[in-house]
């Protein structure tokens, strides 16, 4: 991992682009790292637009805003759209592959095309896309073990939702292996 | 030689600042002997409001806060929320209660705060000078409202007994006057009653009580409690506007 | 950082309230601070404590303004509209001497305004918009550890002091997620029993009554001296602030709160052009700092204020300098947080400016 690691996350509202963005700060403090995860707020997260930023990093964090995202991941069009200018040369991009048919070029960029949508549907629940989505983003950086995870996962669902680890954990696995076989990446 | 009449413990030895004729005195005199006889005192905290009685906090002789204009009852619920072993009370006026503070008075009504609220109406605003208040009468000449209240200019005289007794969390609500001795009398067993509702943590009690202000309303003392009796009570009838007391035994 | 929970702002000062020893809490609805009140409606239930949502915030600050006065340890939390209908309440806990601590996370005005992160009451929070010659003691950290570090010390404070004492972040603090350590050690003090507090005389000798009135002009004017003379108490111990790389620079910046952090990544990217920059973080914004613009180097070629605002802090940092060295000024507005680029493109303008 770098110094310093960027990522926006954006998607709809509902589509657990918080959640995917809190994982990835729960996972860094677990392992030690410095976290800041920054929400967008306020009426567009009802149903509009939604997104957040996080900073993982090995000293700690000044600045919370930044111009350039390391990583994006976009859950649907719009988000794309609006970040795509803002990624940093040989950055990483993952975008929804159910909802996004044409992303366009990227320049500098990896871009990876996620069907997070088809994958959690036939796994048997929309709702995980967003876990399909983050097994590709940590299949592609390399951030974060397993283990950590998965115990993230667990404190995340609680008692009250145990009984949806199993088709989180499926859905982080799937993530993994669509990324591990590399579908459609370009630069 | 035997005492026959003495003042009570519930008041400070400080003379009071009221005008001659004023009403005022007369009740400051119910609360304190009702404090005073339900062995209160020593765990009773007052909050004194913006108005003629902004220095009851030098007369009550028991634990005093003085606040800002019309916020009494959220005092009194900040008081009573950390100290629910105490007795709190408010005295406000007329310009405090039923205008600025309204909507703190309502609400903590409304939660049943188990506080009591003395609340002294006489249709005007004393303190600043006598001008028009939210329970000044139709017709009444105040410093501004020179030729009389008008309704459709500004509105009627507000009726706070006969809206909160719409509201559930109150528990015991009266109106009384004390411009004879019998009204008196009737005041200081409506005071007794609230406070003793408070200290059975029956919720929020408010008693109205009509009072004087000669010297803005341009009469003799006298005079002032014949228009009391012959005007006030008119727009303002005395009468109990709510007893959970009585309720629950029907 | 084994000890350190991942949380958001909001929620991580209402558990710094309770560890610092909070016993009522009283507040109304308003973006973006919710979580506060959210947070403590559950934890203060759970421990016997007194959690009340209000009618208003004019309500609210009363209510805080009984408890303080009945001698419990008390707080309230708004955002900037709202604070700014606590002001009346304010100048009354600092006139009758009551000690209260508010938190106050702000978004872009003025009016309604919006939701987004801002430090535009500056002015609100350290002059203040009630009435009457008083001072608020106003914090205004840059970190949630910051925060709560001061948050569990704020309440002693204003013991302390008697005085209210703000809390002042912006709306990023309030809403981001960092780690923090509740557990770090706060320094004690001597705190006097609360033998003024209006209680009930059971729990003290005599009667007392908290009051903010005093109709004798000079009876007043010695309340006014009396309360002068702890307002430069605190002056002199409650000053806080960091110096960041102010051995010699070339020019220093002024910046608190959330701008203080966007400030440091600029700083590392000014380095990299071989300008090197240090900065001035006032922690405490009432008191503010001085010292630290007397020790500036005389190689400093000027002072920039930055700030989420259109110059509120440029004021105090004026006054400070007292003409000695250029002051510039960085700011934006709204609810934007500036990225560190547009700061460094603010030093660099100042640097061409000042070379033409």
């Amino acid at each position: 991992m770098n110094d310093s690691v960027n990522i926006k996350v954006a998607g709809f509202g509902g589509q657990g682009v918080m959640m995917f963005g809190q994982m990835l700060a729960y996972a860094a403090t677990e392992e030690e790292l410095f976290a800041l995860w920054v929400p967008s707020y306020g009426p567009e997260t009802r149903g509009g637009t939604a997104n957040c930023s996080v900073i993982v990093a090995k000293k700690p964090i000044n600045s919370p805003v930044f111009q350039k995202a390391d990583r994006l991941v976009a859950f649907n069009l719009p988000s794309l759209e609006k970040f795509r200018n803002n990624v940093e040369k040989g950055g990483i991009v993952l975008y929804n592959a159910s909802l996004i048919k044409d992303p366009g070029v990227i320049p500098g960029a990896t871009v990876l095309a996620v069907p997070a949508n088809d994958i959690a549907i036939e796994l048997g629940n929309i709702q995980v896309a967003n876990m399909v989505m983050l097994g590709a983003f940590l299949e592609v950086t390399g951030m974060f073990l397993d283990a950590t995870i998965d115990h993230i996962l667990q404190k995340l669902l609680g008692e009250r939702k145990a009984h949806l680890m199993p088709i989180n954990r499926s859905a982080i696995a799937a993530g993994r292996e669509l990324a591990k076989n590399g579908a459609s990446s370009h630069a | 030689m035997e005492i026959k009449y003495q003042k009570s413990k519930g008041l400070t030895d400080k003379p009071l600042s009221y005008c001659p004729g004023c009403t005022h005195g007369i009740i400051h005199k119910l609360v304190a002997e009702s404090l005073e006889e339900l062995g209160v005192l020593d765990h009773t905290v007052g909050v004194a409001s913006v108005g003629c009685s902004v220095f009851s906090y030098e007369f009550f002789n028991c634990d005093m806060i003085q606040c800002p204009h019309g916020r009494a009852a959220a005092v009194a619920t900040g008081i009573k929320r950390t100290h629910p072993e105490d007795i709190v009370f408010t005295y406000q006026g007329d310009g405090d209660l039923a205008s600025i503070g309204i909507a703190e008075t309502i609400h903590a009504a409304n939660r049943g705060e188990n506080i009591t609220i003395i609340f002294v109406n006489n249709a005007v605003y004393g303190m600043t000078g006598g001008q028009m208040a939210p329970t000044s009468l139709i017709g009444q000449k105040t410093t501004t409202s020179p030729m009389g209240r008008d309704a459709h200019m500004h509105g009627n005289p507000i009726h706070i007994s006969e809206m909160f007794s719409q509201i559930e969390g109150v528990s015991y609500l009266e109106r009384c006057s004390v411009h004879n001795p019998r009204q008196v009398r009737n005041a200081k067993n409506a005071i007794k009653k609230a406070f003793s509702y408070q200290k059975e943590g029956r919720g929020f009690t408010m008693i109205e009580i009509l009072s004087t202000c000669p010297v803005n309303w341009g009469k003799t003392p006298q005079d002032a409690l014949k228009w009391v009796e012959d005007e006030m009570t008119k727009v303002f009838p005395l009468k109990v506007f709510k007893d959970a007391g009585v309720e629950s035994h029907e | 950082m084994a000890n350190k929970v991942l949380m958001k702002g909001n929620e991580a000062i209402a558990l710094a309230a309770v560890k610092g020893g909070v016993e009522a809490y009283f507040g109304y609805p308003i973006t973006p601070q919710n979580e506060v009140s959210e947070y403590l409606s559950k934890y203060m239930f759970e421990q016997g404590r007194v959690f009340l949502q209000a009618e208003s915030e004019v309500a609210a600050i009363n209510m805080v303004y009984g408890a303080a006065a009945s001698g419990k340890r008390v707080m309230t939390s708004s955002s900037s509209p709202g604070i700014a209908l606590k002001q009346e309440g304010i100048s009354y806990l600092a006139g009758s001497e009551l000690p209260a601590v508010i938190v106050s996370v702000m978004r872009g005005g003025p009016g309604l305004g919006g939701i987004q992160p801002s430090q535009a009451d500056y002015y609100q929070a350290t002059r203040g918009g009630g009435n009457g010659d008083y001072h608020t003691i106003v914090f205004a950290p840059e970190s949630i550890q910051e925060t709560v570090d001061v948050m569990k010390e704020s309440f002693d404070i204003a013991d302390y002091y008697r005085n209210p004492v703000m809390i002042l972040v912006d709306g990023l603090i309030g809403q981001m997620m960092e780690a923090v350590d509740f557990n770090k050690p706060t320094t004690k003090r001597f705190l006097p029993p609360k033998d003024w507090a209006a209680g009930g005389m059971n729990t003290h000798n005599g009667r007392n009554t908290v009051c903010s009135l005093y109709l004798d002009p000079y009876e007043l004017e010695r309340h006014n001296l009396k309360l002068q003379k702890k307002y430069q108490a605190a002056i002199q111990n409650e000053t806080r602030f960091e110096l960041v790389n102010m051995d010699d620079p070339d020019y220093v910046i002024v910046a608190y709160g959330t701008m203080a952090r966007v400030v440091r990544s600029a700083i590392e990217i000014l380095a990299k052009k071989k300008l090197n920059v240090g900065m001035i973080r006032p922690i405490s914004v009432w008191p503010f700092p001085k010292a630290p613009f007397k020790n500036i180097s005389r190689n400093c070629k000027g002072i920039l204020v930055c700030e989420m605002s259109l110059g509120q802090m440029v004021d105090d940092v004026r006054i400070v300098n007292n003409g000695a060295l250029p002051v510039s000024f960085f700011g934006r507005a709204g609810g934007i947080v500036p990225e560190p680029e547009e700061v460094v493109e603010a030093i660099m303008h100042f640097e061409s400016r000042r070379v033409d």
